[in-house]
């Protein structure tokens, strides 16, 4: 698993990137209620807006961490957003994303990196 | 957090795993471990303990001993029937500016001997004052300090105060009673701030920690946060003083009318006598150019304070906007609080809110967006 400052995770499936939010994302957030998808096709650069989350306390934006085509969303976070609070390294993932540069993987954080950024 | 106070339950708040946060001059919880969602929750289906302590307690205790003064010069100042406010009962109000604007809302409690009055934590200072400039011929205004404020809210909070005091069970809703817990005065009213049957307590600062520890050492209350207690009170429809009403808004355009009696009103015995009574009274009397709303979106996406309303799907100008809104865990789904032009007021009216520069449809609904369950 890798990591961004942004305190997303990313985790190889195949040829296609799973990205979600880090637990220490999730519980700084709040409880999530409202979760807004991008379109399965979508083709984003790193730092798009891909996914507009909020909390019981705000809104914020989730940046697709790299360039590629978002392929497959998870559809259950629609009706339930705090799965992400539940279970923000599993059942919580945001989005499936074909890379179009798979050497832009080489520039996240390894899991130390990303414990020593938020300790 | 340096600079800020501290209520007396501080030290009991970080026990029990608090995140505490900056509010109107405190560090207050603004959630526990559980979260608000669960806290809110919690609350309607059981009890919830509030740290309200950083609101200020103020007694008005008229120099002539004789209650009727004290009611009838706050009456100059709050447009509320006070003198006609019977003994051990308690009433909400607000302060009026010149301009009929809301300077804070406020409870008043008839305790006798004097008035007790509970204001906003923000609105402390200038409330008192306000109260001393204007009150000081004829009562002694007198800030409490020494004494916290809890409140317990929920359908449980009955059963579960009652086990420490078994005199509140025979109150009524708004009703206010003096109690001894373990040789402290509790000061206690049926109110609060969530919609739900429950209790304010005023106590020593020296017993508070003791008290609240004795209510959430019990299996239906939990502690509850300022998070969970904004989503309580926009469920249930209740203003926040500094978001839904201000001075730049009128009690009659907040849709406060239910709280100015009669006699208060045109044609009545003490009509007028208030700041801002030209405005208010006219305003009663024709109305006013935009009301108080709820909405409810369509979607699941919450529409907080500053957003945007219009009429049509596409162009014109705004209409409205939005001064408080989140999500409503026991309406599953969002709902917020607005102030619309008094044409598009009517329950059932379908409106646009713009959210990210999309337009989304919402519909003015009744409030409370759940119903009260007071013990009248």
């Amino acid at each position: 698993m890798k990591f961004t400052e942004e305190h997303e995770w990313l985790e190889e499936d195949g040829d296609l990137i799973i990205v979600g939010i880090t637990d220490h994302a999730a519980t700084q957030l709040g409880d999530l209620v409202f979760v807004e998808l991008p379109e399965p096709g979508t083709v984003v650069s790193k730092d798009d807006e891909a996914v507009v989350i909020e909390s019981v306390k705000a809104a914020s934006d989730i940046l697709a961490p790299i360039d590629g085509e978002i392929v497959e969303v998870n559809e259950a976070l629609v009706d339930n957003p705090t799965l992400v609070n539940e279970d923000a390294l599993g059942a919580g993932w945001f989005f499936k994303i074909r890379p179009s540069d798979p050497s832009q993987l080489d520039d996240l954080l390894d899991e130390d990196a990303y414990k020593a950024l938020i300790a | 957090m340096s600079g800020l106070k501290r209520t007396a339950l501080h030290d009991s708040h970080i026990a029990l795993g608090a995140k505490m946060v900056p509010f109107a001059g405190y560090e207050m919880p603004v959630q526990y471990p559980a979260g608000v969602l669960k806290e809110h929750l919690h609350c309607r289906a059981a009890a919830g303990l509030f740290d309200v302590g950083h609101m200020g307690q103020v007694i008005v205790r008229p120099r002539s001993g004789k209650l009727a003064d004290a009611a009838l010069a706050l009456e100059t100042l709050v447009p509320v029937d006070l003198l006609g406010l019977g003994g051990n009962r308690q009433r909400y109000g607000f302060f009026t500016d010149d301009n009929g604007g809301i300077l804070d809302d406020l409870m008043i409690a008839n305790r006798g001997d004097h008035l007790f009055v509970v204001v906003n934590a923000a609105c402390k200072d200038a409330d008192l004052a306000h109260m001393q400039a204007h009150l000081g011929a004829s009562c002694e205004v007198e800030l409490i300090e020494g004494r916290a404020l809890v409140a317990l809210q929920g359908p449980m909070a009955e059963t579960a105060l009652a086990r420490l005091v078994p005199g509140v069970a025979a109150m009524r809703f708004m009703d206010v009673a003096t109690f001894g817990w373990q040789g402290n005065g509790l000061w206690v009213s049926r109110s609060g701030y969530t919609g739900e049957d429950g209790y304010e307590i005023s106590l020593p600062d020296s017993a508070a920690a003791a008290f609240a520890s004795a209510l959430v050492d019990m299996d239906e209350v939990e502690p509850i946060g300022l998070g969970a207690r904004d989503s309580l009170r926009l469920e249930a429809g209740l203003c926040l003083y500094g978001s839904d009403i201000d001075t730049s808004t009128s009690p009659i355009e907040a849709g406060l009318n239910w709280a100015i009696q009669k006699v208060r009103r045109t044609g009545g015995d003490r009509a007028g006598g208030f700041p801002g009574a030209e405005r208010i009274l006219r305003e009663l009397a024709e109305g006013t150019a935009r009301r108080r709303v709820g909405l409810r979106p369509e979607g699941r996406a919450p529409m907080r304070a500053h957003t945007l309303l219009f009429g049509e799907p596409d162009g014109g100008a705004p209409i409205g906007e939005v001064t408080s809104g989140g999500f409503g865990p026991n309406i599953e789904g969002p709902m917020s609080m607005a102030y619309v032009a008094t044409a598009q007021a009517a329950i059932g009216t379908s409106i646009y809110a713009e959210l990210r520069g999309k337009r989304l449809p919402v519909t003015v609904t009744a409030m409370p967006f759940i119903p009260a369950n007071y013990k009248r």
